[in-house]
């Protein structure tokens, strides 16, 4: 992941002074928000509390800047510095270089089934072997039914949205980086952290927007 | 081995083939139809049994039994000790779950070394730990009785702000946090329903049903584990056993989910 070193604290001040200037007229969905001093406090516990096991290593506790203000505001950024991460997030997208987005449904649906991948367990990065995790939190297929639910269902996606074009990239997009349309979304980063790689994501696009998938019947 | 048999043909008997996702998991239909069967049985007595005879041993460098040791309620006091916990210790000035506080006294009264009673925390279905053992047997001591952490001391306090703020922070390849997956009432992770731990309701009866003996692994889990558990979940490097952190965490869940009667430890999927 890329690192942007800004002070954890500068960065909560700031998010303090936009709230107390009166931006904080949003409504919250957040259920809580922790302090400046205690996201630096737990941090700080963490850091000195836990050890770097196989590829789970101790930097992925050094936060990004989508994190940082995640954190300090409980997932509700004040709207217009919510647009500015988007922003952010979108000019990290990869996209395919051949244009094209669509790849083959059956092996998305094996990637959407694994959750695999990026724990300690793992002995090495091998995005290749990792799964997508999405059945943990979409309902997919409509012949799976052990789907999880915090995350809306993807049924007929591409049937309700058009298999175009547009769709495609915008599937491709989201998992490739959730955040480029959400700033504090809970779904991972799947392609700007190099937990899934370009076939893979193509992959799973199919399976949401190829109308011989299943997602689709 | 009895009982995973028994275990293993309870579930086999009740599986039905695929549900609508609206039913229930097939696996914990299994696991109320084989409370039914054992009634109050649970292999974890299995465990207590042990822990109860651990407790009462000279043992440890020092050939003394654990008879003495203080878990919060006086030398000696196993009863209600651990509804009472995690809490404040002034010999060790440090909040300690009960599971830090009985290897504190394993190193203090029988003289284990500190990497003795590290070396292997959490056991495995056919070599399960001595901690896990005596864990089992103080816990249930506690059946029945009110879930009251005392949260009055200043580090009491301390742990349950820093316990809560540990369960928000977002960090990681996944940028998960705890409340990632235990933040919102009726979510689920594929089929098995995820509590929503930032709320009484849920973490109330979650709390009361820990340690608990899993089907699925063959063995008693500590709350200890099932930190070190979420937090491989969660893609983050690995909390060290019995840290500050960790008994934080514990401590918020404790205080969020005091009132409740203990129930544990309880039977899961
Ligand atoms: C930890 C939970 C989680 C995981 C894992 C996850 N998602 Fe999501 N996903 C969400 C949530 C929550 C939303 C809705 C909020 C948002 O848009 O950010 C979402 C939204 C989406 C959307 C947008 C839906 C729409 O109508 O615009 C798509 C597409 C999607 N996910 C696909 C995937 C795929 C494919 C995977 C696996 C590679 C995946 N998700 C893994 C939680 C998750
Ligand atoms: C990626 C998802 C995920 C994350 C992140 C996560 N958990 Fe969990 N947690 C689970 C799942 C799934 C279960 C249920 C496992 C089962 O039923 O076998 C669970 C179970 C639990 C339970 C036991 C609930 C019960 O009543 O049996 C507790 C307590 C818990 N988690 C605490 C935490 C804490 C504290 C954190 C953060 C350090 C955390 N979890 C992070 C997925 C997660």
């Amino acid at each position: 992941m890329k690192k942007i070193n800004t002070p954890l604290l500068a960065i909560s001040m700031s998010i303090a002074a936009v709230l107390a200037a009166g931006c904080a007229t949003q409504q919250s969905h957040s259920m809580h928000q922790t302090s400046p001093e205690m996201i630096q406090k737990a941090f700080a516990a963490m850091k000195r509390d836990f050890h770097a096991r196989a590829i789970a290593t101790m930097d992925r506790l050094d936060t990004d800047k989508v994190q940082d203000v995640c954190n300090a505001t409980g997932d509700v950024p004040p709207e217009e510095m919510a647009a500015k991460l988007e922003a952010e997030q979108t000019a990290t997208l990869k996209l395919p270089a051949d244009g094209n987005y669509m790849g083959d449904w059956k092996a998305g649906e094996k990637i959407a089934q694994s959750g695999r991948g990026m724990t300690w367990r793992d002995k090495k990065m091998e995005p290749e072997k990792n799964g997508g995790n999405c059945y943990n939190c979409h309902q997919i297929s409509p012949q799976e039914v052990s789907y999880g639910t915090i995350g809306p269902s993807l049924l007929g996606f591409g049937k309700i949205r058009g298999n175009t074009a547009e769709t495609q990239k915008y599937a491709y997009s989201k998992i490739y980086n959730s955040k480029a349309f959400n700033a504090c979304s809970t779904m991972p980063r799947f392609g700007h952290v190099g937990a899934l790689n370009e076939k893979q994501i193509k992959d799973l696009v199919a399976l949401l927007v190829d109308p011989a998938s299943p997602v689709n019947k | 081995m009895k009982y995973r048999i028994a275990i293993m043909a309870a579930l086999v008997a009740t599986w039905t083939g695929p549900v609508l996702a609206q039913e229930k998991d097939p696996t914990i239909a299994g696991i109320e139809k084989y409370r039914e069967m054992l009634g109050d049985d649970n292999p974890a007595e299995l465990y207590e049994a042990r822990g109860e005879i651990l407790w009462k041993k000279a043992d440890g460098p020092n050939r003394v039994s654990l008879e003495k040791c203080d878990l919060g309620l006086g030398p000696g006091v196993v009863k209600g000790a651990y509804a009472q916990s995690p809490r404040y210790f002034a010999d060790a000035d440090r909040v300690m779950d009960i599971e830090t506080r009985i290897n504190w006294c394993r190193e203090k009264i029988q003289g284990f070394s500190s990497a003795d009673v590290k070396k292997k925390p959490f056991g495995s279905a056919d070599k399960p730990s001595q901690i896990e053992d005596l864990l089992a047997y103080v816990v249930t001591a506690s059946k029945g009785m009110k879930i009251a952490p005392p949260n009055s001391h200043p580090k009491e306090k301390e742990a349950y702000e820093l316990g809560k703020a540990l369960f928000f922070v977002r960090a990681g390849p996944y940028d998960f946090s705890c409340a990632s997956c235990h933040g919102e009432d009726e979510k689920r992770i594929r089929l098995q329903g995820l509590p929503n731990l930032t709320t009484p309701r849920d973490t109330k009866a979650s709390h009361a049903a820990w340690p608990a003996y899993r089907v699925s692994t063959s063995r008693l889990h500590s709350m200890q584990w099932r930190i070190n558990d979420c937090y491989r979940q969660q893609r983050f490097p690995e909390p060290g056993y019995m840290t500050d952190s960790v008994n934080a965490l514990i401590t918020y869940l404790a205080v969020t989910g005091e009132g409740e009667l203990y129930k544990g430890p309880s039977l899961k999927r």
